[in-house]
């Protein structure tokens, strides 16, 4: 009996934590791949609220959410264009701009939800999805096999992007971009053309992030992403710039939080304690980071504009 | 400027003698200021006093204006500086973390009347009026309520951080469930935050697979706890404000917050020319506080029944709720 | 690297090298971006049904109109010139510091508690132990993120953003629990801030029947001494020569580790500093959580960044740009109040300068084509310097 209630709360536990990383990694993709280019966008957290609204607001309008999605991933495309245009042809200040995007985007969705919707109203979220003979499995079953749609997503565009990166020309071009424009270019490759599609197709799984976020929760406010897009953003140095790095960095960061709350729940983490446990996925990531972060290295070209023959 | 207020006083007093009280009432529009920390259209916390002025203002004109959204704690204080330097009557400083800041400034506005809730001190400032809700009594109805409901012997509460009036919610709830059901399993988590959506959502989760039934929880972050208790299909119960058309299907019932009836106590003190020193509440017995039931969701007549004694009980004073 | 090129026209009385037309055209292009940003904000505005033209000129007025409004405005801009200055000098040791909002959290707990624990000292002590407090603790927060990234190579992107996490639920636990207000406790209220802190730590008012108060002054001392710091000191010029090429100053004998450390441990004493003085020269005269860090910095961390930005990365251009920044806010709030327009919009508005500041670089460096205005003396020869 005990036994069966431990295995029923690890279970709880682990979709949790996997939940709570879907957003993480869907966010940080995108940016590991705008920063293989050696584009750096600190401006995630701010295309995921203008995607989050957008999706929560096509989804209002229309009650279906594969709208919303499909929304949420275009304002990010859009918003993807427009800062390829600014650190692309207009060389501008890559940090600093990507600050410039997150406050446009932090008061942007702000003054639309407040314009258009106002007072907050529930949309219709995502079912967990049921697979024949898989869903009903004791253990695996509920761990893995009960989640929404765009949990499978989120995960499933981990190998994709691993392939793309490493198995096509596309993303060999990338790659070579991020660490040596100079040399990819005299190969024939196109710098500009490139890191355009990896900023545009970054900032689309941002806007998809956000969108993620707002249709699983079913609802939009002020700031809904309380930072989340900074954290995606370290979660990526904490992946290494690798799709499967931050698949399990953003798994670690969503299970700590899940194994917090776990505890809080049981009261094993006393309340007088309780903002101290909090800081745990905070903490934990960085000790982590300690431990791997000697062995890899950020693109060589990251946050460095390009000028042929400069 | 004497001339004025002569002048003044002799209209008034015509009024007086000609007119019945009502119409005195309506003779000056009142200006009245609201700081507040979130949305006034927030269907929490700032609508409910936004709202009670509104009411308010069915009887009476009041020119209302509002400065919602302050979370930041000095330009909050800014805004009452500025509101009070422009001559508003009433400056209604509606969240408690602005306390420290309407202490200091009060002293230099003796002609404004100003209000901070939610507390229970004035400063010993002669106006400064403070307000509370004692929302450990709608806990207490809901507790109750739901420690009858729960099948599984287990309820649950998301909140943000332990402190203020979201602590006194809180421990109201477990103490009803308690007192309903002592073996009741009433599970608390405070997740650290008051935004965190996403988070919020991941601890009623947790809550339920640990075995509660019947949730609820407070601060703006409860609209994910509440999305996902209504995918589980698990009663919620709400408070500061009636979040029924956020979850109509899970919602049984709110507790909702009628600021007027403090409020029109306030405003009939400045009537009188008291600018503050009062300590208000407002409760189930005086009618601040009601809780509103969700008729779209079948509730056992029992369970109901049982709620309006204990409200009953609470109003007559045979239950204790706080832990005062 | 961009960042360590000169963003704005000569610094005061350095080495300025370029003719008037230049010069003038430098200045006149940032100021075009942010008329453009404004542009902008007035057909958001009119969208709103507000009129720009009135919107704006309320903005002003508030911000500047009046020694009132102005005095506010200096407030306003207290944190976020302090944060600017720290960015400068993190910045230029090429270190990128989003910490600014958790290394004011930590500085303001220290110097809070310094203050509750010697409340009699005469205000001529206790006033510096208090900032030296608010800068030791933000130093201390500063140098873990610079300590990681010097010893483990962990990047400071991702510490700080870490560490601004930490510090906010250290703020909360402190505040709720050991350094609470005794009378909350008392009361049963448990609103999380501490007591009125000592009167003796109050900073003074600078003029009679205004807010200003000793902080601004404190705020300038600190871009011209981070000015002094960065091209009068050897430690400055360490500084640069280590973000400007590790590589070299490596070979130089220069200690790379230690001087990233130091940098991030300057920009967090900066941050540290500001934070103590929302404390001690806020209204409230006490620490006071709503269990974020926005609603203690009021986003000065962030928005500070964009400051130091606006400034070039030059402390002392730094003034200006926060003066402008703060009167933004402090017009946004008072946009507010008049006519019932989100602060939402200005947030956006803010976004929008920055991203058209730093774009309109591009075309500053192409029209004003000149050789590159200097700030100061490079500490190593810039060449093959591109874009």
């Amino acid at each position: 009996m005990a036994d069966s209630l431990a295995v029923l709360i690890i279970v709880s536990t682990i979709a949790s934590g996997i939940r709570l990383a879907t957003p993480f990694l869907l966010a940080s993709l995108g940016e590991a791949l705008g920063q293989r280019s050696g584009v750096l966008n600190l401006g995630v957290d701010g295309v995921m609220l203008l995607g989050a609204f957008g999706a929560y607001y096509t989804v209002l309008q229309t009650n279906n959410p594969y709208y919303g999605l499909l929304v949420g991933i275009g304002t990010g495309l859009v918003l993807g264009v427009f800062y390829g245009f600014i650190t692309l042809n207009l060389r501008a200040e890559q940090g600093v701009s990507g600050i410039g995007i997150y406050l446009f985007g932090l008061g942007m969705s702000d003054l639309l939800f407040q314009k258009f919707v106002g007072t907050p109203r529930p949309i219709l979220p995502f079912m967990p999805l049921h697979f024949p003979v898989l869903s009903d499995l004791p253990i695996v079953g509920e761990m893995l096999f009960q989640h929404s749609i765009i949990v499978y997503i989120a995960f499933g565009l981990v190998p994709v992007m691993s392939f793309i990166l490493y198995k096509t020309t596309y993303g060999l071009n990338i790659r070579a971009i991020g660490e040596n424009p100079e040399a990819a270019d005299s190969l024939g490759v196109s710098v500009m053309a490139t890191r355009y599609s990896a900023i545009i197709i970054g900032n689309g799984l941002a806007g998809l992030a956000g969108a993620a976020l707002a249709i699983e929760l079913g609802i939009f406010q002020q700031n809904l992403t309380n930072a989340m897009g900074f954290i995606a953003i370290a979660l990526v140095y904490f992946g290494a710039w690798t799709p499967t790095g931050v698949m399990l960095g953003s798994f670690l960061f969503g299970l700590v939080q899940a194994i917090v709350l776990q505890c809080k729940t049981f009261g094993v983490i006393p309340r007088s304690a309780s903002d101290l446990a909090a800081m745990a996925p905070a903490i934990i990531t960085i000790l982590a980071l300690v431990v791997v972060a000697k062995r890899f290295k950020q693109p060589a070209a990251l946050t460095k504009p390009y000028v042929r023959g400069g | 400027m004497k001339r004025s207020y002569l002048y003044l006083a002799a209209v008034l007093s015509a009024l007086f003698l000609l007119a019945p009280s009502s119409i005195l009432a309506a003779g000056k529009t009142l200006r009245v200021a609201i700081i507040a920390p979130s949305a006034r259209n927030d269907l929490a916390f700032t609508q409910s006093i936004v709202d009670g002025i509104k009411a308010i203002q069915k009887e009476r004109p009041i020119e209302l204006a509002i400065t919602d959204g302050t979370f930041v704690v000095e330009d909050a204080a800014a805004a009452i500086r500025d509101y009070a330097k422009k001559g508003f009557d009433l400056v209604i400083a509606h969240g408690s973390q602005y306390g420290g800041s309407l202490k200091e400034i009060a002293p230099d506005f003796p002609n404004t009347a100003f209000a901070w809730g939610t507390s229970a001190d004035t400063f010993g400032l002669s106006n400064v009026s403070s307000y509370e809700a004692a929302s450990d009594e709608g806990g207490y109805v809901m507790g109750v309520m739901a420690a009858a409901m729960s099948k599984k012997g287990g309820v649950g509460v998301v909140g943000p951080v332990e402190v203020g009036a979201a602590k006194l919610y809180v421990d109201g709830f477990v103490k009803g469930a308690k007192a309903q059901n002592p073996k009741i399993r009433a599970k608390v988590n405070y997740i650290g935050s008051f935004s965190d959506v996403a988070l919020a959502a991941e601890a009623a989760r947790a809550l339920m697979a640990s075995g509660a039934d019947v949730l609820t929880g407070t601060s703006q972050m409860v609209v994910g706890a509440i999305g996902a208790a209504r995918a589980k299909r698990v009663p919620w119960f709400a408070t500061q404000a009636n979040q029924t058309e956020l979850a109509p299907e899970i919602v049984v019932a709110s507790q909702v917050y009628k600021w007027e009836v403090v409020l029109k106590k306030i405003l009939a003190d400045l009537d009188k020319g008291i600018k503050g020193g009062r300590k208000y509440q407002i409760n189930l017995a005086n009618g601040g506080i009601v809780i509103e039931f969700n008729d779209g969701y079948k509730l056992a007549p029992k369970v109901k029944e049982l709620g309006l004694k204990t409200i009953a009980g609470i109003k007559d004073g045979s239950i204790k709720t706080g832990n005062k | 690297m961009g960042l360590l090129q000169a963003h704005c026209p000569g610094a005061a009385g350095t080495n300025v090298k370029t003719n008037n037309i230049q010069l003038i055209i430098r200045l006149l292009i940032p100021l075009g971006a942010v008329l453009l940003a404004l542009l902008i904000g007035a057909v958001m505005l009119l969208s709103l049904g507000a009129d720009p033209v009135s919107g704006y000129a309320t903005m002003f007025r508030a911000a500047f109109g009046s020694l009132d409004g102005f005095s506010e405005t200096a407030i306003k801009s207290i944190p976020l010139l302090l944060i600017g200055v720290g960015i400068c000098i993190a910045f230029r040791a090429n270190v990128i510091n989003i910490g600014g909002e958790g290394q004011m959290v930590v500085g303001a707990l220290l110097a809070t508690i310094i203050a509750l624990a010697f409340p009699a000292l005469p205000s001529l002590v206790l006033i510096p132990m208090v900032l030296l407090a608010g800068a030791v603790g933000g130093a201390f927060w500063g140098a873990i993120a610079g300590a990681l990234k010097a010893w483990f190579n962990v990047s400071e992107i991702l510490s700080t953003i870490m560490l601004n996490i930490v510090a906010v639920q250290v703020m909360n636990f402190l505040l709720r629990g050991p350094l609470i207000d005794p009378a909350e406790v008392a009361r049963g209220t448990a609103i999380p801030q501490t007591m009125r802190l000592s009167s003796n730590a109050d900073l003074p008012i600078l003029i009679e029947g205004m807010r200003m108060h000793l902080g601004v002054v404190i705020a300038l001392g600190m871009a011209v001494g981070a000015y002094f710091l960065l091209w009068r000191t050897s430690m400055g010029f360490r500084l640069r020569a280590v973000g400007y090429n590790p590589d070299a100053s490596r070979y130089a004998g220069i200690s790379v580790p230690k001087n990233v450390t130091a940098a991030l441990a300057f920009s967090g004493a900066m941050a540290g500093i500001a934070g103590a003085i929302l404390v001690f020269g806020s209204e409230s005269h006490r620490m006071v959580t709503d269990g974020s860090s926005t609603g203690f910095t009021g986003s000065a961390g962030f928005n500070g960044i964009v400051v130091a930005l606006l400034a070039g990365l030059h402390p002392l251009w730094s003034i200006p740009s926060a003066l402008l920044f703060g009167g933004m806010l402090v017009g946004a709030n008072a946009l507010q109040r008049a006519a019932q327009v989100p602060s939402a919009l200005i947030i956006a508005l803010n976004g929008l300068i920055v991203v058209f500041v730093v774009s309109s670089e591009y075309f500053k460096q192409r029209m004003g084509s000149a050789p590159r205005v200097d700030d100061g003396p490079d500490p190593i020869e810039e060449g093959g310097n591109n874009g």
